[in-house]
């Protein structure tokens, strides 16, 4: 069983972005990127499956600029087997990232698409679905939990309220959840290793997928800051302010 | 032409993300209709037909439709959509679910986690958890909106729209099966609607201290729990309750946050509350610079404290 997993560069999590004066964007310059992070718990968990038997190859997918390479040989080093590069400087929007993750899927052939089930730049939490849409193959996002058995997956999914378990016909579409696993730190053997691993370069034209958006941004800005607020010295002095506010 | 509100419920009762998805399709359109998909939910129909401005109410049943499968969802609603212009649904878990596959399924973008509506074509949205707000143009010609809850305000209940059944489209005709739903049940109001909410993080340490701290208060309070993503990863608060970029967004009135550092990712699910108590033992903790009022110290004796101040 092939599995293929779509992995984005964005902004490292840790870092608190800035928007830029010109209201173009946000500051990207010297920033720190890494994996998206839902991205590392879908590679862990494609691992996972390759490492107990059940999946035969993990294929990672990385659209962006040429520094995605960074972002592919991460997850090599977790352990996932090639790369596919696309290049582009367009920043595709989630239908177009889509629509290339199909075209890459007509050519791979994957059992099962592991991806993330958000990325924390631009907060879409989108391909996952609309790449499901665009090959009528069943989703299971928001998964805590995943279990493949022959040609079928049982997978717990976080919805509002608690879990919801689903038994998906495979090929099928896993979005992960922060409670699907908790990803490895690639051991430096393995970051050697995924040196000599073999990643493709590809751009969107080798798939015929247009990259122009029907969403235009007009601008980014600040969102309003919060005035300062007090320290209160005790419980009792606590309860007063709030009566005093009206929000008890 | 009109707009449809896919309505937020679970079959018994309406979800206030409905009140509040229809005031910001109102931006947009006069004409407005609410799809119910759902199984035996003919209760949510006749709730959702009392909201004001509401032209009619189409009640789509079935049982992939009850567990909210977001295959049938999509089936039901791509062959609604020649008659509107814009479908707008509120982003919980159920919505985000659906909507992009509904999206991808009429060949257009989706306009996400919008929080204002600028002109018929152009929204605010935020991004990177919140930390900038971005003004963004579609132009696709249907357009498929998610909407933000918190950031409108849910319309009136004066209404007494129509409720018309349609049917559901063809049963078990995907490949993904419901197999059982795990719900928490609780007495508490909703997270994300609720007036007050009380949140525990990591410094809680167990589910049992969780129980023992934070529900009493929340109680005592008629407040909904959260929860940090520490406190969920550890087991010591279901995942329901994670408030966050990632997690459940909330705006209430008061949002206690006990032993809560405020990484960024908490604050993009509870910055937007009017008024915002942190206790926390660390003076310098991030969560101090968005909150009105802090105490400082340990939760053990703080938590106690404001229970007997609050009498
Ligand atoms: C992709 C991604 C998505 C995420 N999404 C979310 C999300 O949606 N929601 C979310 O909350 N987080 C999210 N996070 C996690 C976030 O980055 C933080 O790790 C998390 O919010 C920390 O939780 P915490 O504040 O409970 O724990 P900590 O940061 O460990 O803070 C514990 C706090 O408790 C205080 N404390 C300790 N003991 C006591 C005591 N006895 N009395 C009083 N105070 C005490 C400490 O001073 C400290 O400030 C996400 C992270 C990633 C990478
Ligand atoms: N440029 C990209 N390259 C590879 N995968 C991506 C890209 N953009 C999004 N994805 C995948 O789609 C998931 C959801 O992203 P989004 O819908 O943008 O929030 C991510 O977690 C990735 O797995």
């Amino acid at each position: 069983m092939k599995v293929l997993v779509p992995v984005k560069r964005v902004i490292d999590y840790n870092v608190k972005v800035r928007v830029k004066p010109d209201q173009t964007g946000v500051d990207l310059a010297n920033v720190k990127m890494s994996m998206n992070p839902f991205d590392e718990i879908a590679v862990e968990e494609a691992v996972r499956l390759k490492e107990k038997g059940v999946a035969t190859e993990v294929v990672v997918v990385s659209i962006g600029v040429q520094q995605c390479q960074e972002t592919i040989r991460t997850a090599l080093a977790i352990g996932a087997d090639r790369g596919i590069l696309i290049l582009t400087d367009v920043d595709a929007d989630p239908l177009a990232v889509a629509k290339l993750l199909k075209a890459v899927i007509a050519e791979e052939s994957p059992n099962l698409v592991i991806m993330g089930k958000q990325s924390i730049d631009g907060d879409n939490n989108a391909v996952g679905q609309m790449l499901a849409a665009l090959l009528d193959w069943p989703q299971a996002t928001f998964a805590s939990k995943l279990e493949v058995t022959g040609d079928k997956a049982s997978v717990t999914r976080e919805i509002d309220g608690g879990l919801q378990t689903l038994e998906v016909a495979l090929p099928a579409i896993v979005t992960a959840d922060l409670r699907l696993n908790e990803p490895r730190y690639a051991s430096l053997p393995n970051i050697m290793k995924a040196k000599k691993k073999e990643i493709a370069s590809k751009t969107p034209a080798d798939y015929g997928v247009d990259l122009a958006s029907a969403l235009k941004v007009l601008k980014v800005t600040e969102p309003p800051k919060r005035g300062g607020g007090i320290k209160v010295d005790s419980a009792a002095a606590l309860v007063a302010k709030l009566k005093e506010v009206g929000a008890l | 032409m009109a707009d449809l509100v896919i309505a937020d419920h679970n079959n018994t009762a309406l979800g206030d993300g409905t009140a509040k998805t229809v005031a910001a399709a109102q931006k947009l359109s006069s004409d407005i209709d609410i799809l119910v998909a759902g199984e035996n939910a003919g209760a949510v129909a006749e709730a959702a037909a009392k909201l004001e401005g509401v032209r009619k109410v189409l009640l789509a049943e079935s049982p992939a439709l009850g567990h909210l499968l977001a295959e049938a969802i999509t089936d039901c609603v791509v062959a609604l959509a020649p008659g509107y212009d814009a479908i707008l649904i509120p982003a919980t878990s159920a919505g985000k679910n659906y909507a992009p596959r509904i999206a991808a399924k009429l060949d257009v973008n989706q306009i996400t986690d919008i929080i204002d509506v600028v002109s018929n074509d152009t929204f605010v949205r935020p991004i990177y958890a919140g930390n900038a707000l971005e003004t963004v143009q579609s132009s696709d010609a249907k357009k498929v909106i998610t909407v933000r809850p918190t950031a409108f305000k849910p319309v009136g209940e004066g209404g007494s729209a129509t409720v018309e059944k349609i049917a559901a489209g063809a049963a078990d005709a995907h490949e993904a099966k419901w197999v059982s739903d795990e719900v928490v049940k609780s007495d508490r109001p909703e997270l994300a609607g609720a007036k007050i909410v009380v949140s525990g993080g990591r410094a809680l340490g167990s589910a049992e201290e969780f129980h023992k701290v934070i529900e009493p208060l929340a109680d005592k309070l008629g407040a909904a729990v959260g929860a940090s993503r520490a406190a969920v990863d550890a087991g010591y608060a279901p995942n329901d309750y994670q408030v966050g970029q990632t997690g459940k967004v909330v705006a209430p009135g008061l949002y206690i946050a006990v032993g809560i550092s405020g990484a960024i990712q908490h604050l993009a699910g509870m910055k937007d509350s009017k008024v915002i108590v942190a206790i926390n033992k660390d003076p310098d903790a991030p969560i101090f610079q968005v909150a009105d009022f802090g105490l400082v110290g340990d939760y053990k004796t703080l938590v106690p404290d404001l229970m007997a101040a609050l009498g």
